[in-house]
């Protein structure tokens, strides 16, 4: 098991982020990699984009599926990890060090309302025992 | 990031405890619960599933798909009459792909007709379209002198396939498979387990075989976990419904409700070759005649796309000016050609090998090239 950063906060939608002063870095979680399974394709959005907490900003595909990304806070994206345009699959590899965007911070208070390592450990163990 | 939800109660096969406690993804499929992966933690992945059935060996449960026997004097002339291909065509232990069709002229299934003696056939089916099938060839033989069982429950299907799967499988069985060509079966041992049904089929475009054992859970596992692991010197990997499409994708087999269904024909799907017009009249074949004799409304192509993105089933096809012209049946990356490929209909206009189409992906229209089908084929043997 893959543990999960206590640095990071998390979202339901299985997003990770890491605030460090008025800027972040996102990403998905190693539930969502392994759920998702063999990551193919990532959808991120430009540098300049503004980003909406809990609208999508993106995706990313496995070989089977789409899947939205949805935004933990809102902001603007500053950097595009480009590294996975051509290597998707280090998403499965390395899931919470495979970054997808970085972003400026609209309000940093927005991260006190997403789940802290914890409480996203309990959330998928719900969601992974049904 | 959305994950999908689990799902309500299902039709379960024999072997779905030992899916999963091999930890494979379970997902709904035609009204079953189906493995669609198995974990990356043993080695598997939809990638490397596919790449095992390409490379080597790969073994899939396949129970979900139906079977139907017809047996009496008048067999021959019922299945001719309510299937497409020319089944008089057909020595016992020969087996041919066909399709059951309306009168007019659109899918009720596609399906794999095996002559099993001088009067008995077993059509195997989808698994989503069991119960229609059975009811259709049942209500459209009752004047022929035949008898027509539905045998889905009393078979667990397991598909061996790959280039090694000749190897592993001539490992359990006394049969003599060098002997059986693609589209042969025959009746042999098979992990002790006495005149089992060994078909050399399969929905892999790859070489393979198709066993038939009793449905109980008990044999079920044990022929599975025997199959398994006498496939280790091969590098066999159990298969999921994920690495299933995949590869039925790159070698262009209809996946019904995708690429065939009850409002597409025969020509429009590209299915000439299988529909024997000069044999007797079966249902379809009027309506069929009639619409050969007009234009085709949509053909279906292959597509490979150019510019970035996947295309996925039901995505919108555009023309260069961005109008829309038809839609995907089926698309995904394919892992063993490294692309990203699809099925689509269009008008024929627009089918040309090699010019540029679009495909709308999430609002954007993205290029495609209209390429040569099958996308895959399997290497020739000498």
């Amino acid at each position: 098991m893959a543990s999960y950063p206590t640095d990071f906060k998390y979202t339901k939608e299985h997003e990770w982020i890491k605030q460090s002063d008025n800027t972040a870095t996102i990403g998905i979680t190693n539930y969502a990699q392994e759920s998702l399974g063999d990551i193919v394709f990532v959808d991120a959005p430009k540098v300049g984009t503004e980003i909406k907490a809990g609208a999508t900003f993106g995706s990313v595909e496995s070989v089977k599926a789409v899947s939205d990304l949805f935004a933990p806070v809102s902001g603007t994206v500053t950097e595009v990890n480009a590294e996975l345009a051509t290597a998707p699959e280090k998403i499965n590899k390395d899931a919470h060090g495979s970054w997808i965007i970085k972003v400026t911070l609209k309000d940093p208070n927005e991260l006190n309302s997403l789940l802290s390592a914890a409480d996203y450990e309990k959330f998928v163990a719900e969601e992974g025992s049904h | 990031m959305s994950v999908a939800e689990a799902v309500p109660a299902l039709r379960k096969t024999a072997l779905n405890a030992v899916h999963r406690q091999m930890g494979a993804k379970m997902v709904p499929f035609g009204g079953w619960e189906m493995p669609v992966e198995y974990p990356a933690a043993i080695g598997c992945g939809i990638i490397n599933e596919h790449m095992a059935v390409r490379t080597g060996v790969g073994i899939f449960d396949v129970s979900h798909m139906g079977d139907i026997r017809l047996a009496g004097p008048g067999a021959l002339a019922a299945v001719q009459h309510i299937s497409m291909n020319d089944a008089s065509r057909l020595a016992i232990g020969q087996a041919q792909y066909s399709a059951l069709l309306y009168p007019n002229g659109t899918f009720v299934d596609d399906v794999i007709v095996h002559r099993l003696g001088e009067e008995e056939y077993l059509l195997v089916i989808n698994a989503g379209t069991r119960e229609k099938d059975f009811n259709w060839v049942r209500d459209n033989t009752r004047q022929f002198d035949c008898k027509v069982e539905h045998l889905s429950d009393d078979f667990t299907q397991i598909a061996i396939q790959g280039p090694k799967a000749v190897d592993l499988l001539q490992k359990l069985t006394d049969a003599n498979l060098s002997a059986v060509k693609f589209y042969w079966l025959t009746h042999g041992t098979v992990c002790g387990l006495k005149n089992i049904l060994i078909a050399r089929t399969g929905y892999t475009a790859e070489d393979g075989f198709e066993i038939y054992i009793p449905s109980d859970e008990a044999t079920s596992a044990r022929v599975w976990n025997e199959i398994l692991e006498a496939g280790k010197e091969f590098g066999a990997v159990p298969c999921g419904l994920g690495a299933r499409n995949t590869l039925r994708l790159e070698g262009k087999l209809p996946l019904y409700g995708h690429e065939i269904s009850d409002t597409l024909n025969v020509w429009e799907a590209g299915l000439d070759r299988f529909c024997k017009m000069e044999k007797a009249d079966f249902i379809g074949r009027a309506a069929l005649e009639k619409a050969k004799a007009e234009p085709l409304k949509r053909t279906l192509i292959g597509l490979e796309m150019t510019g970035r993105g996947i295309a996925r089933d039901d995505y919108k096809v555009l023309d260069q000016s961005g109008k829309e012209i038809g839609y995907v049946t089926s698309g995904c990356p394919a892992p063993f050609l490294k692309k990203n490929i699809a099925l689509a209909y269009v008008p024929p206009a627009f089918a040309e090998i090699g010019s540029t189409l679009n495909v709308e992906i999430r609002g954007q229209a993205v290029a495609a090239q209209v390429v040569p089908t099958p996308f895959y084929k399997r290497p020739k043997k000498n």
